[in-house]
Parts: structure tokens; C-alpha cells; sequence
């Protein structure tokens, strides 16, 4: 399910920043229930159900961080900037 | 079981192809294909169950590690050009 919400807030939102936002905190939290679901059903499994686990945590928020500052340093603008509204 | 969860990722990733085929920028294609990839991992790991292999779960981890990999140059070609 956080998977499909994923999906729709992809296509739904508007630029590039909330895209990056709801790509990889809903994906990081499907990945990790998905892995202890499977723990639950296999449990001789478990030694690289939590090698997985563990190597999504620290490498998901990473990339997407990498992404970010990229597509900062391209040039992408927020579609609705509050604060440039303000100071004009 | 499986196979309800198994075709609402592929429902998902359908989606998301949607989003990857459309996307304005660079940026939303990058972002659009890291999420694929990490599904994918998540997919493999569905499939390892429904088929009882423990093998797929080596080929998940090397998957997961490559489309890191894959997110993290393209973020670095975005930044600085080849």
C-alpha cells in the first residue's frame, strides 16, 4: 500500500523537490515492512532479509539526497515559492 | 497472498513508468528510476517467497547495490556534466 501511495503522489505532485520527498520515505518504509514480513513468514532467512534491510537505510536517504542538491544546482524552481512572493 | 501484493507493486511500477516516460526535467526521470529500482529490489524479495529460492535474495542486494550506484553518477552528471 505505501508502494501505491508512492505511485500516485509521483504522478500527482508538482515539481521536482516534492517529487524526491515522496519517493523515497514512502519507498524506504514499504521496502522495510516488505522485509520483516518476509522475516515473520521465513525466519532461516533472516541474516540476509537484515543485510538488505540495513544497506536500504543507509544507502536510500543518500541518493535521494544526492538527487536534491543536483537538481538544486541545475537550476529547478519550486512551483509555488512563498518566499519569493514575500520579498517582492 | 503474493500474488494480490505481487500486482500491486507491478501496478505501482506501471505508474511510475508513466511518470519516467512524461517527466518534464532530468531530475524527475533520475528520481522516477531510483524508486523503480528500490521497488524492484522489494520485488524480488516477494519473488524469492513465492518460489521458495533463497537465491533471489543474493540477486535483490546486488540489485539494490547497482541501482544506488546508478542514482548516485546520474546525480553527479546532473551536477557537473560529463
Amino acid at each position: 500500500m505505501a508502494f501505491l501511495v508512492s505511485a500516485i503522489g509521483l504522478v500527482r505532485m508538482p515539481d521536482v523537490y516534492t517529487r524526491i520527498h515522496v519517493g523515497t520515505k514512502t519507498t524506504t518504509i514499504g521496502t522495510i515492512l516488505v522485509i520483516f514480513g518476509a522475516i515473520c513468514i521465513e525466519p532461516s532467512w533472516a541474516l540476509k532479509l537484515i543485510l538488505l534491510a540495513i544497506f536500504i537505510l543507509l544507502t536510500n536517504p543518500l541518493s535521494s539526497s544526492v538527487i536534491a542538491r543536483a537538481s538544486h544546482k541545475d537550476g529547478a524552481t519550486l512551483e509555488s515559492d512563498e518566499l519569493k512572493e514575500i520579498q517582492k | 497472498m503474493f500474488d494480490i501484493v505481487i500486482f500491486l507493486l507491478l501496478l505501482s511500477m506501471l505508474i511510475i513508468l508513466y511518470r519516467f516516460l512524461k517527466g518534464p526535467t532530468l531530475s524527475d526521470r533520475v528520481v522516477s528510476f531510483d524508486v523503480m529500482s528500490i521497488m524492484g529490489v522489494s520485488l524480488l524479495v516477494l519473488l524469492a517467497l513465492y518460489f521458495q529460492r533463497s537465491l533471489y535474495l543474493d540477486i535483490a542486494l546486488v540489485f539494490g547495490l547497482i541501482g544506488f550506484l546508478g542514482a548516485t553518477i546520474f546525480g553527479r552528471f546532473i551536477e557537473k556534466g560529463l
